[in-house]
């Protein structure tokens, strides 16, 4: 049988639920009452001890989302959503806040035993010199669910003056910052799921480094969803002064469940003069089973403001989970000579459907922006990358590079490019390059002649595919990349 | 007992018949060497020995060192000592040559029972067999493949000959698109691997590379079956004769 032939077999044999981080923690929620309405709102907030103005603008935006119409151009097919359908805050019942890991609810300390990601022993890495090659420092602030359970090494980000903690933290003792950006970047009335995002979110990180001030540390968030039927609303705010550095990372994985998950997620970065922001994500959620029923929705809006002269943003995202992913990291180039990176590898197997790509917004004088997509299809999977390059008609010499490249593994899968390129500036250079092409039964046979079994020999042939993004992650997470990836097309060949 | 051990081998692709009653014996120490014309079957052996998708055996049989080759995937034959070396060698983008060496090498220690190699012992081993074959560092770190001239190419099929260390080689047009400098840097190449428990099959069109890997035996083959054997002699008579003979001797 040829291998392709073989590859669409297996791919249809393929069982979803072996999904390796397949398992619930059994731990007590608390909920709010099932469905949407402006009491769900207020009970949040109040859940939150939220300070009166952010529970207005919480109902503001909720009043924005009940006008809004859910979008239906994106390349992705589910069943329709029925809003009033889920729970919109769950939160571990023990959260008198654990001053360490110590404290931790030991079935919290399973779960990420289990994801490979033990806290204490990051910890203890952190602190370890020998250990220290690769990355100093990582900072974990675990969400999990809906509340952030620990913030680690506060304290040391506290002498560098960076703040690090969760948003609902940073609402109370911060409220001067959060006014100032939070929604500055995605706006409350951006979109339906970001308005959504605005009105309901649970928790997620607020990141603050002052002033000429490189973090010390990458900073480091692992959540997974949990409890059934809990939409899941991350909100993250990053802000790096004039002339800071700050380098987050987000990765994450979920128990597999037959109902559907909902994630609408809102992460706002701003960088002001000079000022550099990278931002690395790992995307594991569960996609489904054999039939593609149960896998999470992934419904984000990412969004980064290069609001000052010369700063930077970077978006590195490996998307290698969820039943949809509809996702757009971008940049907006405000600031004149300021940069945007996007580099993405998304993995779509089964019956998985992605959606994603950025948007390079020039504003500024002398702005560029690069952009390296690599999408991977396999099983009756469909995976579309969609960008948008634009030039406003004050952006002289703005520049961009894309390239998309498509790699096919089978043929019942598909891969799709929409770039949608904009420029009012006559100085402006856009490049686009796009490739589709197929894993070839030559190069799985050449590969097998020199020894290579069919798993490694696509491993590898994978792996050259996605080189050019994978060494824009930071270390640690390039090597978790590299796994997910070998996972996520298991099964995929004969 | 023979190396490789071919009997009666019938195969088709897509429904034609390409190998028609083939038979071979190859013993150990020894260089054969199968000239024929074009389209007589002489890569369609090479890939059915290897075990390529689309190349269906309808009969025959063919073993290494005794044990039935037909029945193993591509990568268990090789690990038991088959190799291949590719008239086209294909590229893989992305994938550094040394990185693609040491999957393979370790590939095949693993299947083989033996130790993988530690990080030092690999390079050294490499950088020893990449010098013989005048391969600088530079091209073991560009992807396999990829942009290599023609000669770059095929010398790379024979390091990794080098580093697999197979029982039984088979040079599948090893010489073409290779100048007279390139052909003996190659041909130089495989005789330093030319070894008493070693066999080789070189498949050619051409007499020219022969003079440089000198064969024990010639097998000339048409329309799907050795029809004549000889000696080196055999291959300095197609030479001059041409293969005018054989194209409707089966």
């Amino acid at each position: 049988m040829p291998a392709v032939q073989e590859t669409v077999e297996r791919v249809k044999s393929i069982d979803v639920d072996q999904y390796k981080y397949g398992f619930e923690t059994k731990i007590e929620v608390e909920k709010a009452p099932k469905g949407l309405d402006e009491s769900t709102v207020r009970f949040i907030s109040a859940k939150k001890n939220e300070p009166e103005w952010m529970l207005e603008w919480r109902l503001e935006a909720f009043r924005r989302w009940k006008t809004m119409q859910e979008p239906e151009w994106a390349r992705v097919h589910y069943q329709k959503i029925d809003y009033q359908d889920l729970y919109y805050y769950a939160a571990p019942k023990k959260q008198a806040g654990p001053k360490s890991l110590d404290e931790l609810d030991p079935e919290i300390l399973e779960t990420y035993k289990k994801l490979g990601i033990p806290l204490q022993e990051q910890e203890i890495l952190a602190g370890v010199a020998e250990e220290n090659r690769v990355y100093s420092k990582v900072a974990v602030d675990a969400v999990f669910d809906s509340v952030s359970v620990v913030t680690t090494f506060k304290e040391e980000l506290k002498k560098a003056g960076v703040l690090f903690m969760s948003i609902s933290e940073a609402i109370r003792e911060h409220p001067e910052l959060v006014k100032k950006y939070l929604g500055s970047v995605v706006p409350v009335t951006d979109n339906f799921f970001a308005t959504l995002n605005s009105a309901v979110f649970s928790d997620g990180s607020f990141v603050y480094v002052p002033k000429g001030v490189r973090c010390p540390m990458e900073l480091s968030t692992y959540f997974r969803i949990n409890e059934k039927q809990t939409g899941q609303f991350e909100r993250t705010l990053i802000i790096a002064d004039e002339g800071a550095y700050v380098s987050y990372l987000e990765g994450c994985t979920a128990p597999s469940r037959d109902e559907n998950q909902l994630h609408a997620a809102v992460v706002e970065l701003v960088a002001l003069d000079n000022a550099e922001i990278k931002y690395s994500t790992v995307q594991n959620w569960y996609p489904g089973d054999a039939q593609g029923k149960g896998g999470v929705y992934n419904f984000v809006t990412k969004r980064g403001d290069c609001r000052g002269n010369g700063s930077k943003i970077s978006w590195t995202q490996v998307e290698t989970g969820s039943a949809i992913t509809w996702k757009y990291p971008s940049c907006i180039l405000r600031g004149d000579n300021s940069q945007g990176e996007f580099y993405s590898i998304a993995i779509s197997n089964g019956h998985q459907q992605v959606d994603s790509g950025t948007k390079m917004i020039h504003l500024g004088k002398n702005t560029s922006s690069r952009i390296i997509s690599k999408g991977i299809a396999a099983g009756v999977s469909q995976n579309t990358y969609r960008g948008q390059v634009s030039a406003h008609r004050k952006a002289t010499n703005a520049r961009n590079f894309t390239n998309c490249d498509s790699l096919l593994i089978g043929d019942k899968c598909g891969a799709h490019t929409t770039p949608y390129i904009e420029a009012k500036s006559s100085s402006a250079v856009f490049e686009h390059e796009a490739t589709t092409s197929k894993i070839s039964d030559d190069m799985l046979f050449y590969c097998r002649q020199r020894g290579l079994s069919a798993e490694e020999a696509v491993a590898l042939v994978v792996n050259g595919f996605v080189k050019d993004v994978l060494q824009h992650l930071p270390m640690e997470f390039a090597v978790e990349a590299q796994k997910l990836i070998a996972i996520s097309l298991e099964g995929s060949v004969g | 007992m023979a190396l490789l051990e071919v009997k009666d081998l019938h195969a088709r692709v897509e429904e034609k018949e390409i190998l028609r009653g083939l038979n071979l014996t190859i013993n150990p120490g020894e260089v054969h060497a199968i000239m024929g014309p074009n389209g007589s079957g002489k890569s369609t052996l090479s890939y059915v020995l290897a075990g390529k998708d689309d190349y269906e055996v309808t009969g025959g049989s063919a073993t290494l060192d005794g044990e039935d080759l037909l029945e193993l995937e591509p990568d268990e034959r090789a690990a038991k000592g088959l190799f291949l070396a590719f008239q086209y060698p294909i590229e893989i983008p992305g994938v550094a040559s040394m990185t693609f060496l040491r999957t393979a090498v370790n590939s095949v220690r693993k299947k083989r029972g033996e130790e993988e190699l530690s990080t030092p012992d690999f390079l050294r081993l490499v950088r020893e067999r990449a010098k013989e074959l005048n391969i600088k560092d530079d091209m073991l770190k560009r992807p396999v493949n990829v942009g290599f001239s023609g000669g770059e190419k095929k010398r790379n099929e024979i390091l990794q000959m080098a580093l697999l260390e197979p029982k039984m080689c088979v040079l599948d047009e090893t010489d073409s698109g290779l100048d007279i400098d390139a052909l003996k840097i190659v041909a130089d190449g495989v005789n330093r691997l030319r070894a008493k428990n070693r066999g080789f099959l070189v498949i050619t069109h051409y007499q020219r590379l022969l003079d440089h890997i000198v064969p024990d035996v010639v097998h000339v083959m048409a329309r799907g079956k050795i029809v004549r054997t000889g000696g080196p002699e055999l291959a300095h008579e197609l030479e001059a004769k041409g293969y005018a003979g054989y194209e409707n001797a089966a």
